[in-house]
């Protein structure tokens, strides 16, 4: 066999990621040995059927990923820091940039924000799981291996270098010879397959397990948001799937799809990319706004002014996410008469945004807000993604998207959108949600230092890419030279790079100082918060509620507790829970050999990964587990236990 | 939010670090088209600047009133549902704006698709622009000449750009004379511009396209009708004629200077037929109706890594370029072919 | 688990009705799925370059072969469920075995059809028209022998454990799928072949 192939060669960057990364594992292997964790990790890890648990690796990932891509994004804005720096080549450039884009969305943003829902949509709906626990613990192990996947390719025969949309022909064979491309359309692949079960699995979740009372219109924010975009999941994710099993075949089997001759289209990549590629956004982004709702009702200590109108816009924005695909490519040659179409439904999108927006600044309004950490990254969402939006309007104008199609001008667009939008959102999340898992909060001086360290840097890095948009600088630029004017800016936006570097390690300081010396939380509720979540104990018993509450209001614990409403009446009896199954960890396994057989063209194994996989599939069929009971006496003595009373 | 403060402070130092408005180039036009998008993206701009300070006003206002202080302890904020009215207003206006701005958008991108207004009842120069790999081939069928990385276009006329590419998809951009649009391999594309000014202006490929992209651009050199027809006349005289061998090495090559030949490639490499969206002169739809017979002949002379190998073409050229076969006039020239 | 006996068996249990729901869900996906092969199909169907066009190379008669074996395969699932709704255990798992010979046969045809193309020299490689032809009708043939596996599954179970609220469920389950691969392949006989063949 040629073992040339998988090796990537040249860059000593590289070979010290090798070797931090050969390092890394043997610290964890000799770790988890010496301290004899091995079973504890299989027991009430990775056999877990638990969406808390399952909530919390996803996160988990989610945040090493961030440390990943965010590594990405420093070595990029190193490189062009200065006019012809010689840091990367273009190649390494090129992966670096793929890599970023592919990371920060499919395996930062999005795990982060189903990790979010994971944790919370069950227990916001008074529910003990979600509908299916199996097929969300398939979920998560085939999200986890696919993005393990992409992430060894820049150790083992290339990252893909095509940029993240992959455009054809640059993404084919002749193009990419390297690997890099099949583990593009093998790991989103996998990835993807667990990100449509998680769809499936929350639709039913919300749709048919809520507490009783829980009428549609009285659901929380959050529940609504996380409900459409797995609305836009289950049909956005088909077409991705598709388009990457044509891009898999034009690659690997020698089809003709996105081809220069033979009848193949490279046009027809770039819309079925979009066709899901939009409406991913808005995966990301309609659960942050359903984070946002839940915070700045919570600590402005008031109900969420406009509901109403805020569900009819999420649905809105949902419908239209399917609607504008075409505004990425004006510039393909369509005529002024289809771009012009696109740009009035993209345009049209700022209307409901707008609503929300206006909607959340008059729940401030008469409220009495404090300013929480979780709230300050609320707080500071509202500016700066107002920026990402209008400058969006701007974009989606097509004549003057002639001019920043492709630019600076774009990139710092999205990132004005994609960071106050996600990721100020899921870190706000995290502040707010985490003494609910772990029954203590982050600190807030440090949490309040990390974020005027990273919403102030964030704007340094990304306000000049405008800029340089408009002096025309093209995004995806290596290097340029100091004739172009670029340099100033460019090592302007490096040292908010800088600024957000540090601001991300006193946030990831303040987890470890938090969980040494923070006081527990007694009584489950730290924030006065006004949704179920806070009506049980943390951290959260493995049932999550000794008791389905009976929900009358739309903020039904605050109710709960300002009017007296009750919320748990019945007695507690024994409570139905799913046993663990290695199952789905075993068969995310066999989907990575699958996967990387199949980048490397390696028939054989591929071929007995597939039987593999279908072999488990058929034993989780002939399962008939049918779980455990944990009776009343455990549940009363559980309940004592978590309220510090004595048992 | 006393801390927004600094925030502040530092956008409006970004604005004093802008080294003047000539340096973006964008909205620095030197032709209609170009100045068509440029009044668009600053009266856009406008608008913006007006939707972000309301809702800058608003929260500012809000935050410092609604803040929890010593003053307002024990106040216990009303229970909303919200306001009908107070919502239709935030639902009206932006639909107001977003209606405007369509209307100035649909406007503006059929004004810069067209031959722009003042020049329509001139007959537009066609230049062939087609990519391969890291460079710029443009083949004027006109003159019957061609040049790689460089374009000399007359000022005060239209121009039309027809692109397509030999390979991965790029954008031919001249920021200061028109918007981008993409080069495609099965599919030609038109980009209409007119230079009203003398002058050197870059372009370049804005779509990422591997490798040596960073490196994509060209020269557009503005000049007037005079020095144009004495350059193409120039040209005609002292640059060797453009052969299928040498035409081939070209593609087969990653970057290269600029170079200038006496005849194009479009004869013997005809480009793809016009996509059926925008009125085809020729009314060869043949792209859209079969498996684009002709854009895989001009893709099987295509460069790396595949070795060009035949160079058989079965089907009709693109009947248009037989077109006007130049006659060429002798002169003096010394224009630098390297 | 409660078993709500006013339900039909399949429903009876919460677990159970959720799994309808849920698959009914997932079908929404493979409509998503199908609706985004059938338009790359749509877009490259005259793309066939020097390859053979559809009309070239389609024959009516075992597509007419195939199209009666998946239609009756659906109404034998449907007859099975019906006599699952009544308990009867044997007439049950006879009609799912006859389902899935006659979905055994259908993929049979289906890969001498491929192969009798193969022969004519039409593969995948060929053009874009082939291409987007042998993904569509390739991914609805593995939907139908993925459903075979399933099928014989489920048969296996029910003979030994029989009737009760989760292999109700599971044939319930599999009955829509089936019917739903029907559905599909009147499409394709449609916008495939009719068209192809007119």
């Amino acid at each position: 066999m040629d073992f040339e192939r998988f090796k990537v060669h040249g860059e000593p960057l590289i070979y010290g990621a090798m070797i931090s990364i050969a390092l890394a594992t043997i610290g964890i292997i000799i770790g988890l040995t010496y301290f004899k964790k091995w079973g504890y990790l299989w027991r009430e890890w990775l056999t877990t059927v638990d969406h808390k648990r399952i909530g919390v690796m996803y996160i988990l990932a989610a945040l090493l990923m961030l440390f990943r891509g965010g590594v990405d994004a420093m070595m990029m804005r190193l490189q062009t820091a200065a006019p012809e720096m010689k840091f990367l080549d273009a190649q390494h450039y090129n992966e670096v940039f793929t890599t970023h884009g592919l990371i920060m969305i499919l395996f930062m943003a999005m795990p982060f924000i189903i990790g979010l829902m994971n944790v919370i949509v069950p227990l916001q709906i008074g529910a003990r799981d979600v509908a299916f626990p199996r097929l969300n613990a398939v979920s998560f192990w085939l999200f986890f291996f696919g993005a393990m996947l992409l992430n060894i390719s820049f150790v083992i025969g290339g990252s893909p270098d095509a940029g993240w949309s992959a455009y054809f022909p640059l993404a084919s064979l002749e193009f990419s010879p390297t690997v890099g491309n099949n583990y593009y359309s093998l790991a989103l692949q996998i990835s993807g397959i667990g990100t449509l079960l998680t769809g499936v699995n929350f639709i039913v979740t919300i749709l048919k397990m809520r507490a009783p009372g829980m009428k549609l219109m009285k659901m929380p924010m959050f529940i609504w948001s996380a409900l459409l975009t797995n609305v836009i999941i289950v049909f956005a994710f088909p077409v991705l799937t598709v388009a990457l099993a044509l891009m898999m075949f034009d690659r690997l089997f020698g089809s003709q799809f996105f081809t220069m001759s033979n009848g193949g289209m490279d046009m027809l990549w770039a819309n079925l990319f979009w066709v899901w590629g939009h409406p991913e956004v808005y995966i990301v982004i309609l659960p942050a706004f359903g984070i946002y709702s839940e915070i700045i009702a919570t600590f402005s200590k008031k109900n969420l002014y406009g509901y109403t109108s805020m569900v009819f816009s999420m649905v809105i924005i949902s419908l239209l996410s399917f609607l504008v695909w075409a505004h990425h490519f004006y510039t393909m040659g369509q005529g002024a008469m289809v771009n012009g179409f696109f740009s009035i439904t993209t345009m049209a999108i700022a209307v409901p945004t707008g609503v929300k927006i206006f909607n959340w600044l008059f729940t401030l309004r008469k409220g009495r807000i404090t300013f929480t950490t979780p709230m300050l990254y609320t707080l500071a969402f509202i500016p700066i993604f107002t920026i990402g939006g209008v400058t969006g309007v701007m974009l989606a104008m097509a004549s003057a998207d002639y001019q920043y199609h492709n630019t600076m001008f774009l990139v710092a667009h999205f990132h004005y959108v994609l960071i106050p939008g996600a990721v100020f959102a899921v870190i706000a999340g995290f502040h707010y949600w985490f003494p609910k898992v772990f029954g203590f909060r982050l600190n807030d001086r440090l949490g309040r230092h990390a974020f005027w360290w990273i919403a102030i840097s964030f704007n340094v890095t990304f306000f000049p890419l405008f800029l340089l948009g408009l002096m025309g600088m093209t995004r995806r630029t290596y290097t340029y030279s100091a004739e172009t004017g670029f340099g100033p800016l460019n090592s302007l936006s490096f040292v908010g790079a800088v600024g957000l570097c540090i601001g991300f390690v006193i946030l990831v300081y303040n987890i470890y100082w938090s969980t040494r010396y923070m006081p527990k939380d007694t009584n489950g509720d730290p924030w006065d918060g006004r949704t179920l979540e806070w009506a049980t104990n943390s951290p959260i018993p493995a049932y999550n509620f000794a008791i389905v509450p009976k929900v009358q209001t739309r903020d039904a614990f605050w109710t709960s507790k300002v009017d007296n409403i009750p919320l748990f009446e019945e007695k507690i009896t024994k409570i139905h829970m799913p046993s663990n199954t290695g199952k789905p960890f075993i068969m995310g396994v066999i989907f990575f050999i699958f996967g990387f057989s199949m980048v490397f063209s390696l028939w054989i194994p591929a071929i007995l990964a597939a039987v593999g996989i279908v072999i488990v599939m058929a034993t989780m069929s002939f399962d008939r587990d049918h779980g455990f009971y944990i009776s009343a006496e455990e549940v009363i003595a559980t309940e004592k236990k978590l309220r510090g009373e004595t048992v | 939010m006393n801390k927004k403060g600094p925030l502040y402070v530092l956008f409006l130092s970004l604005v004093f670090l802008l080294p003047g408005c000539s340096s973006l180039t964008v909205l620095n036009p030197k032709g209609p088209a170009a100045r068509t998008i440029s009044d668009t993206i600053i009266l856009s701009i406008l608008v913006m600047l007006g939707v972000l300070a309301v809702v800058y006003i608003l929260y500012i206002f809000i935050l410092v009133k609604y803040r929890a202080k010593k003053s307002n302890e024990g106040y216990v904020p009303p229970h909303e549902e919200g306001n009908k009215w107070l919502e239709a207003l935030w639902i009206a206006i932006p639909i107001i704006i977003v209606a405007f701005l369509s209307v100035i958008t649909v406007k503006t991108t059929s004004a810069v698709e067209n031959v722009p207004a003042d020049y329509k009842n001139q007959t537009p120069l066609v230049i062939y622009a087609s990519s391969s790999n890291w460079k710029w081939h443009f083949s004027y069928p006109e003159e019957g000449i061609e040049t790689v990385n460089y374009v000399n276009i007359p000022t005060h006329r239209p121009i039309e750009f027809r692109m397509y590419s030999f390979g991965t998809i790029t954008s031919l951009w001249i920021p200061q004379l028109a918007g981008q649009k993409y080069a495609m391999s099965n599919m030609l594309t038109k980009l209409n511009l007119v230079a009203d000014s003398e002058g050197s202006f870059i372009g370049k490929n804005a779509n990422f396209s591997g490798r040596g992209f960073a490196y994509m651009e060209f020269e557009t050199l503005a000049m007037n009708t005079k020095a144009y027809d004495d350059w193409v006349k120039e040209v005609k005289e002292t640059a060797p004629a453009l052969t299928e061998e040498e035409f081939k090495s070209l593609l087969a090559m990653e970057h290269l200077g600029r170079k200038t030949y006496s005849s194009t490639h479009l004869t013997f490499s005809p480009p793809p037929a016009d996509h059926g969206e925008m009125n085809s002169e020729d009314g060869m739809d043949m792209d859209m109706d079969n498996g684009s017979m002709e854009h895989q002949d001009n893709t099987k002379i295509h460069p790396s890594p595949a070795p060009a190998s035949e160079t058989e073409f079965d089907s009709v050229p693109n009947p248009e370029l037989d077109e006007p076969v130049p006659t060429s006039a002798v002169e003096e020239h010394t224009h630098d072919s390297n | 688990m409660k078993i709500d006996a006013s339900k039909p068996l399949e429903y009876s249990t919460e677990e159970n009705s959720n799994k309808i729901f849920g698959f009914w869900v997932f079908l929404g996906a493979e409509i998503a799925l199908f609706a985004t092969l059938f338009t790359v199909y749509l877009v490259m169907v005259n793309r066939f370059a020097s390859g053979p066009s559809g009309p070239e190379i389609f024959e009516i008669g075992p597509v007419l072969y195939e199209t009666f074996l998946l239609l009756s395969s659906s109404f034998t699932i449907g007859l099975a469920v019906h006599a699952m709704r009544h308990g009867y255990k044997k007439a049950m798992m006879v009609f799912i075995g006859i389902t899935l010979l006659m979905g055994l046969a259908f993929a049979g045809i289906e890969v001498m059809e491929f192969l009798t193309y193969i022969h004519e020299g039409a593969t995948l490689q060929t053009s874009g028209f082939l291409s987007s032809l042998f993904v569509l009708l390739g991914t609805h043939g593995a939907h139908v022998s993925f459903g075979l596996l399933w099928g014989g599954a489920i048969l296996i179970q029910l003979w030994r454990q029989g009737i009760n609220p989760a292999t109700a469920n599971k044939t319930f389950i599999f009955s829509l799928y089936w019917h739903f691969l029907d559905i599909v392949w009147i499409f394709i006989f449609s916008f495939v072949y009719l068209k192809g063949l007119m």
